[in-house]
């Protein structure tokens, strides 16, 4: 207090605003805000979005319910349970034994770490780049399977339906499925037309997502 | 050298001890011990597959491979050439062994064998029900090798194929240890199962020809250390991180197995068997590890109910408890409790009678009895715990002789059944069965069938003592019996069955008081034994204490902290109450977990339909069409308690699942409240309280026999033409509504049939295969007949089988039945 300013003319005339020199540089950069959401930058290819289910190229479901991924989530964030394939029954979903009847992914929970896919031994489930994750409630955090499910895309046909006729399970993982067949096509126009709204299967998932 | 020790007590024989070292560490253990068994000791464990404690070495699978040095003559430590399997070698006085831990060439050599075991093995471990808890992935990770070197076709077999209704069997993944085939081989004794072929085409076979038949499957799943055997019901259901497990005891009989109960998301996933030596050993029946979904089924009972216009409607607890304690007040009322509950709550039951009903009728019998049982069970049972001397499973191991009577182990007791079994391969002991027909349980056991018609087991029971004559003096089987009875400690084991054979039960107490033995009683169901105890008969308190003694009564009356006597009229017992009740001397009945048919009583519908019924219920029963209030109680899985076994063995258990459901004693005590009573079992705690706080008793053997009221005498049945004598018993897995909701597990049961011996069928004209009717007492049943060796003139039928009712005339020993030819007559 008892120094005198040593400060020339303008130095005085501008130290009330010499704080806002940060301030008014920073006006004339260049902008780094992206404009969400009404602009949206592409992330990176590897970046950790959403989790997808995937099909195989006939549409079968590549899950086969092992919950290997369940185990591995360090967040505890994925509920599957298995069950039979049942081909008397109309209900089959993956090629092979076992389906995944139930799959849920609790995304208040998941920290999008990935270990899930690195634990997928059929490569069904992987991460989209989406990560619009936002809502106001619980149960709908709660994505179930048929959520997760990838999109039914060309020559696929939605599960339920029998394997492509003379393939075996491992014809599947080895390429030799490209596409739904007519048989195929056949049978769930068949059966489909019975259950418009597809077959009622995951009643456990109201019960589950509490 | 061989060490003698000399630390071992002096009771105990004196056990010859081996030292040996493993890798480098010294261990002593008893002669003829296995050297994988010997490292166990030590900490050290052996990768193995085949090897199983409860099953025969057998060296199928060659994973334990260790490195083993002997001395030779002149004590010179020489290795031996190959690597050695350790499951099958028993140790050697200076023995060095060296195992995957200190020796490269045992490590290489069980990498070795691992990679042989893997080349065959299917990559199925995600969708196989073993992953995660599979002894053959955690020991390649643990002594395989990191890669696989092999690069050609697996040897492939079509998936899974159905061993029964209840086990599959994919036979890609079996590893060919023989655990299985050993186990129903050994143990169970129900070669169900073989190795067939040889070679890489070496795989587990069914018998064709034979039918699938066996309690003890499920077993074999337990143990399969891949996943080659599953089971049906548990298929796919979730992994063992999903399961939170408890242990627990088995609520389907009086063996007392201990239990591991699975649940996911509060749901029983499985049960599977946990090791009590004394007891269970490692192995429990299918009807234990699967019978356990009825409280899961639709028809559970949520929220109390009271009729109302004739129909049950739902309704406040509160409400229900006054409704019920108005009913209850008005009038005499008395209790009935099934022999299905906890040794707890049948204590609130009997306790509710005396303390809040002022009354001696309370019976646990749901079932046949008499009042000659009651006398029995009062003498010679209650206070019989391995403690006080009674017959323990570990007696069955090593008795000389035991003779059966009114039991059929493999259907009434079935661990009972694998003591014998195993009792019959290890010390040679000799099976007697009174019994009219040689069942395939008494062929397991390398039994001799002592032939008796139903109702005449008093009369073998007391010639085999010595002091009867019959014409069954003359036989083979007979003078065998006599002569293995000559060694003392021969072991009586008695069933429930045998209390409606006047006589029966006095005399098997004295058969093996004459061949100075030792008789236990084997009842069937779970509870029985603890209702015993707790004092749910009319003529006994808890504890063993006696309503007819002064003394008793008072002690009983100060644990309680009664305000007024306990009552002294002697009670009625489960026949008593029914008859009194249908001509409505008793007004009011309170019952808990009974299925009145069982009892197999006339009035049984006639006394609830005029009784004002509190029913304490988990579903719908028989009782619930008469019931008035319906108070709902918890299941097995959700309660906790205790049983005794028929040892007199106490069996706690916890609640495998955490519910609102309210256990019957907690029920009890609300109720007793709403009738003013202070009953002081509101929680387990309070009621162990006062059952600890009474001295045990050890059983009095013969106290009240100074009446000595002679049995009656028997009187044997004498069937007319186109007649015969009904034996009947019922079959481990039959109608029993503790067996709903098991698909899986029904499709092993028994198809009933009319068994007969060749005699008895060539005077009906009846051919193998045919169909009889078999009718009297009003029930009528037909099945297919079955022609064997048996006594004549008399026809034996399973008690509650699908489609073979026969519960209202089991009551009845030597009922004389109608048999006719043909499905229609
Ligand atoms: S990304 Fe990670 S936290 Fe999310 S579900 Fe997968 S394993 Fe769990
Ligand atoms: S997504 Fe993959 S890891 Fe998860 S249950 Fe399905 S198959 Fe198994
Ligand atoms: S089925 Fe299982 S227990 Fe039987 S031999 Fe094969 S691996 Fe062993
Ligand atoms: S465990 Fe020793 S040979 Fe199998």
């Amino acid at each position: 207090m008892a120094d005198e300013s040593k400060g020339g003319f303008f130095s005085d005339l501008f130290a009330p605003v010499a704080g806002f020199g940060v301030t008014f540089s920073t006006m004339f950069r260049k902008v780094a805000t992206q404009e969400y959401p009404e602009v949206k930058w592409p992330t990176q290819p590897r970046f950790h979005g959403r989790h997808q289910l995937n099909r195989h190229p006939d549409g079968l479901e590549k899950c086969v319910g092992c919950e290997l991924c369940a185990w591995a989530c360090p967040a505890d964030a994925i509920m599957v349970e298995g069950e039979s394939n049942d081909d008397e029954a109309g209900l089959r979903f993956s090629p092979g034994e076992r389906y995944g009847r139930i799959y849920q992914i609790n995304y208040l929970r998941c920290i999008f770490c990935g270990l899930c896919i690195e634990a997928c031994p059929t490569r069904a489930l992987t991460m989209t780049n989406e990560y619009e994750l936002a809502d106001n409630n619980r149960a709908d955090l709660i994505f179930t399977k048929e959520q997760l499910l990838a999109p039914v895309q060309q020559g696929m046909l939605p599960a339920p339906h029998p394997m492509v006729e003379g393939m075996e399970e491992r014809d599947y993982y080895q390429g030799k499925v490209t596409q739904a067949t007519p048989e195929q096509q056949a049978w769930v126009e068949h059966h489909h037309a019975d259950h418009a709204d597809g077959p009622a299967r995951n009643e456990d998932d109201v019960e589950a997502r509490s | 050298m061989t060490v003698t020790s000399d630390k071992s007590s002096g009771e105990a024989p004196e056990v010859e001890m081996v030292a040996l070292t493993i890798d480098g560490l010294e261990v002593s253990v008893p002669k003829d011990t296995l050297v994988i068994r010997a490292a166990e000791q030590l900490g050290i464990q052996i990768p193995r597959f085949c090897d199983h404690p409860g099953l025969d070495p057998v060296g199928a699978c060659r994973q334990c491979l260790v490195e083993v040095a002997m001395p030779d003559r002149e004590g010179n430590v020489k290795p031996m050439p190959k690597p050695q399997a350790s499951c099958t070698m028993t140790v050697a006085p200076g023995m060095e062994v060296k195992t995957q831990l200190t020796s490269a060439v045992a490590d290489k050599a069980q990498q070795g064998v691992m990679e042989l075991l893997l080349v065959n093995h299917p990559l199925d471990c995600p969708v196989c029900d073993k992953g995660g808890e599979c002894p053959l992935q955690n020991q390649a990770m643990s002594n395989g090798r990191a890669s696989s070197r092999f690069e050609d076709v697996k040897r492939t077999y079509p998936k899974p194929i159905n061993i029964s209704s209840q086990v599959l069997l994919d036979r890609e993944r079996c590893i060919l240890c023989a655990r299985c085939t050993r186990f129903s081989d050994q143990v169970a004794g129900d070669p169900f199962i073989a190795l067939v072929e040889r070679g890489a085409l070496q795989q587990v076979g069914i018998y064709e020809e034979q039918p699938f038949e066996s309690y003890f499957s499920g077993n074999t799943v337990q143990i399969c250390p891949v996943g080659a055997l599953t089971g049906a019901a548990y298929r796919f259901r979730s992994r063992p991180f999903d399961l939170v497990s408890t242990a627990s005891v088995c609520e389907h009989c009086a063996s007392g197995c201990s239990l591991r109960v699975d649940h996911r998301r509060g749901k029983v996933m499985r049960r599977m068997a946990l090791a009590t030596p004394e007891v269970n050993e490692e192995w429990n029946c299918d009807k234990g590890r699967w019978a356990f979904t009825y409280p899961m089924l639709d028809d559970r009972f949520e929220l109390p109910m009271v009729r109302r216009d004739g129909e049950l409607v739902p309704v406040s607890w509160q409400e229900a408890l006054a409704v019920a304690a108005d009913g209850l007040r008005a009038t005499r009322s008395a209790v009935l409790v099934g022999g299905r509950v906890g040794r707890e709550d049948a204590y609130a039951y009997g306790k509710l009678a005396r303390l809040a009903l002022g009354t001696n009728d309370v019976d646990f019998r749901a079932r046949p009895h008499s009042a000659e049982e009651e006398r029995y069970l009062a003498e010679h049972v209650v206070g019989s715990t391995p403690e006080t001397g009674g017959v323990t499973y570990a007696d069955l191991d090593t008795a000389t002789t035991v003779v059966l009577v009114g039991f059929e182990p493999e259907e009434e007791s079935p661990i009972v059944f694998l003591r014998l079994r195993k009792a019959y391969r290890k010390a040679a002991t000799k099976v007697f069965s009174i019994a009219p027909l040689e069942t395939r349980g008494l062929d397991k056991l390398g039994g001799t069938l002592l032939p008796s018609a139903p109702g005449t087991e008093t009369e073998v029971l007391q010639a085999l003592a010595g002091d009867g004559t019959s014409e069954h003096m003359g036989s083979d089987a007979f003078a065998a019996a006599r002569t293995a009875l000559r060694d003392p400690g021969a072991i009586v084991l008695v069933g429930e069955r045998l209390a409606t054979v006047p006589g029966a039960l006095a005399a098997a107490a004295d058969l093996a008081r004459s061949a100075s033995g030792r008789v236990a009683w084997v009842p069937r169901r779970a509870g029985e034994r603890g209702a015993l105890d707790a004092g749910t008969l009319p003529s006994l308190l808890p504890g063993g204490r006696l309503v007819a003694d002064q003394a008793d009564r008072s002690e009983i009356a100060e644990l309680w902290q009664a305000e007024t006597e306990l009552p002294t009229t002697p009670g009625r017992d489960t026949a008593a109450i029914l008859e009194s009740a249908s001509i409505g001397e008793i007004g009011g009945l309170v019952v808990g977990g009974v299925d009145v048919d069982d009892i197999g009583h006339a009035d049984g519908h006639e006394a609830l339909r005029r009784a004002f019924v509190v029913s304490l219920d988990l579903r719908e029963s028989t009782v619930t069409p008469f019931a008035d209030v319906v108070l709902p109680v918890a299941p097995h899985d959700e309660s906790e308690g205790s049983f005794l076994d028929w040892e007199g063995r106490p069996r706690p258990y916890r609640a495998a699942l955490d519910t609102t459901a309210m256990a019957d004693h907690r029920v009890l005590s609300m109720l007793a409240d709403e009738l003013g009573v202070f009953l002081g079992t509101r929680s387990l705690r309070e009621v162990r309280a006062e059952m600890d706080a009474l001295a045990p008793r050890a059983p009095q053997g013969g106290r009240t026999d100074d009446a000595g009221d002679p049995p009656s005498p028997v009187s044997v049945p004498s069937p007319g033409p186109g007649e015969m004598v009904l034996a009947t018993w019922r079959t481990l897995l039959d109608r029993g509504t503790m067996q709903d909701g098991e698909p899986f597990l029904a499709g092993t049961a028994k198809a009933p049939r009319a068994v007969m011996s060749p005699v008895s069928a060539e005077t009906l004209s009846i051919v193998p295969g045919d169909l009889v009717t078999v009718s009297g007492g009003g029930v009528r049943v037909t099945v297919p007949v079955h022609i064997q060796p048996m006594v004549d003139h008399v026809v034996w039928l399973p008690t509650n089988s699908e489609s073979c009712d026969l519960r209202a005339l089991a009551g009845q020993a030597g009922a004389v039945v109608t048999v006719t030819k043909g499905g229609a007559a």
